[in-house]
């Protein structure tokens, strides 16, 4: 294929990247702060400000990426758009009304009546292992092609655990990086009891991969394609195995690495996605409708590229702006 | 009932939910770059007072917004995956750029405009608050281009029955969407002067005495004053534009049956889509021809031209759309006559002393605008039935094959979280005049005005 050469084939493909890598951004940013929201009944009733408060200004920044995904699946590959959704009609209901109360929840526990704030923050917390839950049970039913058995229901229901309580560590992760004190001590310990939702639920999803089709098995499991690919499980096993050593050792007395479970994390999230990407690829509706059959005409995918050039330096551009005016350890916030 | 109706309730019901929110955020965002400006310019503390308190009002509605409307891009697929196979090619760069330029915007420069306050400097802060205002500008003129668009198609051409685009500045400036545009920002310039005036009434009754209530209370009388008129001249641009491009929205809305002369303008009327005529009819001789087309005898078009051969109707649904424009315009006439006495009230009076009827009659009309923009909405959106877009794709075909059973599970689902939040937002709102009422304090930070250096006060914890 000559790069650039027939738009039916590299537009769609750009696009399909485009996609993933919202997919990706938004599954750890939003996995952060949903996570921080899944910990959220763990924590003292004077410590949930300070959880709320290191996400606060990030979180609608974040979801908006999940906005981003599904539009780009929206517009980049129409009739992919409705198959994947009307099979996933009713985990998408339940993330929708979690997303929807965690968000509220977020304004109202601060602004409603102080009697009122317990019941937000529970539903800060229900909102949030309902997105987080529904997100993991799609991921399943997405690896297993979407067909609704017994079995795979099952896994998917497995899945949905895994990824929850992976929410959980990158959030508590986060909450290292971003909190001091006793909190920050009790956010080591959160992430040891989560990490193992991380190592299972990328190797529950690594090793059910390849055998729901032949197809992928043999994009694995060939040679030389085999050896190309060892460094992903080699690196992916080195990173929990540092995980695994930070959060023995965390905090340290000068507060040094407290970035590092999440730095990791984040890798770890990334090298598990590209997996996924390199299995399912070429198809976007696994194995059954691939990114160029599903793809929209490349006149209306020119013009999005277009505009995309030029906006998405710039979003990625104030997002890091933010990140960086909300720098340092969170305080409590205010809303002035 | 079966999948379509209900999937149509469920949208109906989300994209109602939804707009009540973005109707208070698009117009507020610039109100408070109006009020910061204000304190910047002047250093009069209740500039700073107004704006800490519609700020918090505004970070609510946002988030309402925002979640909102996240339940609308998901349910394109969900629901009618036969939009986005059918229009996908036009619908999709449209959609895509409403994501890209305005709702990345907004929603990075939300947290600094709430929280970065003590961490930015002053000017920063108020660029922060402009690009929010801007961001949810041009979410509206996204949106309201791919409304548009649906009412009024060009630019594209059929190839197998899938829509391509042809011509992007056609799409953009399609015949109805400078019209709708300019309707609904006014629509959102008025709920939010009408929701102001409102708040502010309910203070001074609650004797809150803050000269930013008084202040308030006026900008929101003489903003609503000087919108209405506006609006009920970009209404009657807009009803022209409908008769020009959709006649048989136009029939519905005026329950007109037979095309002909002499249409009289019907203040109340019973249609009756059976007997396809109009029971206990009131009218205003002429009224109908003469603003329709600015004669006397002038032509309106009859529902009955709109019907196939063989019987099937090829126009909307007439009641719906009959009761929903006279919801909406009849609002609109008593937010003029409100906010003109308003007028000569605060001439007489002043806002301080003003009698205590008029301060219930703005605090009922708080949410007046809502009932107008939804009345608005339904007039054009029940309208354009049967078609989803205009003469290109009906609403049936677009619908998915989910059992009707799950299309109303989840329907009872979000109108119940919808109910439970709209209580709730309304009662936070009046929680939080409530507590403003009582001279609680709004925020013990000094605010430092643009240029001026910034005194560092330390806060606990900061």
């Amino acid at each position: 294929m000559e790069l650039f050469g027939d738009p039916a084939i590299w537009l769609p493909w750009t696009f399909a990247a485009l996609m993933g890598l919202s997919i990706l951004i938004y599954v750890i940013l939003d996995g952060f702060d949903l996570g921080v929201g899944l910990l959220m009944p763990l924590a003292e009733e004077t410590e949930k400000d300070r959880l709320v408060a290191s996400i606060g200004p990030f979180w609608d920044a974040n979801e908006t990426w999940l906005v981003l995904a599904i539009g780009l699946l929206l517009v980049a590959f129409p009739p992919a758009h409705g198959i994947i959704l009307t099979a996933l009609y009713f985990p998408v209901f339940v993330m929708l009304v979690g997303l929807i109360l965690r968000g509220v929840s977020f304004e109202f526990r601060a602004k409603a009546p102080i009697t009122q704030k317990p019941r937000w923050n529970a539903a800060f917390f229900v909102g949030s292992l309902m997105a987080s839950m529904s997100q993991g049970f799609m991921l399943g039913m997405y690896v297993m092609g979407l067909t609704w058995t017994v079995s795979h229901i099952a896994f998917a229901l497995l899945t949905a655990v895994f990824l929850t309580v992976g929410y959980s560590f990158i959030g508590a992760a986060w909450l290292i990086a971003k909190t001091d004190g006793i909190l920050q001590r009790r956010a080591v310990g959160w992430a040891r009891g989560g990490i193992w939702g991380l190592i299972l639920g990328i190797g529950a999803i690594s090793l059910a991969t390849p055998f729901v089709s032949p197809r992928i098995f043999d994009k694995w499991f060939s040679l030389p394609e085999f050896l190309y690919l060892s460094p992903m499980p080699i690196l992916s096993l080195a990173l929990v195995a540092y995980l695994w050593w930070q959060i023995r050792h965390l905090p340290r007395a000068d507060d040094r690495m407290a970035w590092g479970p999440f730095a990791a994390a984040m890798a770890l999230f990334a090298l598990a996605f590209a997996g996924m990407a390199y299995s399912f690829y070429p198809y976007v509706v696994p194995e059954q409708i691939t990114i160029y059959d599903a793809a929209a005409a490349p006149e209306s995918l020119f013009i999005i590229l277009l505009g995309t050039l030029f906006v998405l330096p710039a979003i990625l551009g104030y997002t890091v702006l933010s990140y960086y005016i909300f720098r340092g350890k969170a305080t409590e916030l205010r809303y002035d | 009932m079966d999948t379509l109706i209900l999937s149509r309730i469920q949208f109906g019901a989300n994209i109602s939910f939804h707009i009540l929110f973005p109707t208070i955020t698009i117009a507020l965002g610039w109100v408070l770059l109006f009020f910061k400006l204000r304190f910047n310019a002047t250093g009069e503390q209740k500039w700073m007072d107004a704006y800490m308190f519609w700020v918090k009002i505004f970070a609510l509605s946002f988030a309402m917004g925002v979640v909102s409307g996240i339940t609308m891009s998901f349910q394109f697929g969900t629901n009618w995956p036969g939009f986005m196979e059918t229009v996908g090619n036009v619908a999709g760069p449209l959609l895509a750029y409403e994501v890209m330029t305005a709702f990345f915007l907004e929603a990075v420069f939300l947290g600094i405009m709430l929280f970065g306050a003590s961490r930015v400097k002053p000017w920063v802060h108020t660029l922060a608050t402009f690009l929010v205002a801007f961001g949810t500008t041009m979410s509206t003129f996204w949106i309201i281009v791919l409304n548009s668009w649906m009412h009024t198609p060009q630019g594209y051409e059929l190839r197998d029955g899938v829509v391509f685009a042809t011509d992007w500045l056609a799409i953009i400036f399609n015949p109805s969407m400078p019209y709708r545009l300019v309707h609904m920002l006014l629509a959102s310039g008025l709920t939010v002067a009408f929701l102001i005036a409102g708040i502010s009434a309910l203070r001074l009754l609650w004797g809150d005495r803050a000269e930013s209530v008084k202040t308030t209370l006026r900008f929101g009388i003489i903003t609503g004053a000087a919108l209405i008129p506006l609006q009920i001249l970009a209404g009657d641009f807009h009803g022209l534009n409908t008769l020009e491009h959709q006649p048989a929205k136009v029939a519905a809305m005026e329950g007109n049956w037979e095309t002909g002369p002499n249409v009289p303008l019907l203040l109340f009327a019973v249609p009756d889509e059976e007997a396809r005529e109009n029971n206990f009819e009131v009218g205003i001789p002429n009224g109908a021809s003469l603003i329709l087309t600015h004669e006397l005898d002038g032509v309106v078009p009859g529902l009955n031209d709109f019907v196939a051969e063989d019987g099937t109707e090829l126009h909307p649904p007439v009641a719906p759309v009959f009761y929903s424009f006279r919801i909406m315009v009849g609002t609109g006439m008593a937010m003029l006559a409100l906010s003109w006495a308003g007028l000569y009230l605060l001439r007489r009076y002043g806002a301080g002393d003003m009698p205590t009827l008029p301060l219930y009659g703005f605090a009922a009309m708080s949410f007046s605008g809502w009932i107008a923009t939804l009345a608005g909405w339904y007039t054009t959106e029940i309208g354009r039935q049967p078609w989803l877009v205009q003469g290109v794709l009906s609403t049936k075909d677009a619908v998915s094959d989910v059992p009707a059973g799950m299309v109303l599970g989840t329907l009872l689902g979000y109108l119940a979280i919808y109910a439970a939040l709209t209580f709730a937002y309304i009662a936070v709102i009046t929680y939080l005049a409530r507590k403003a009422s009582r001279g609680e304090p709004l925020s013990s930070r000094r605010y430092p005005r643009s240029g001026e250096a910034e005194v560092a006060v330390m806060h606990p914890g900061e």
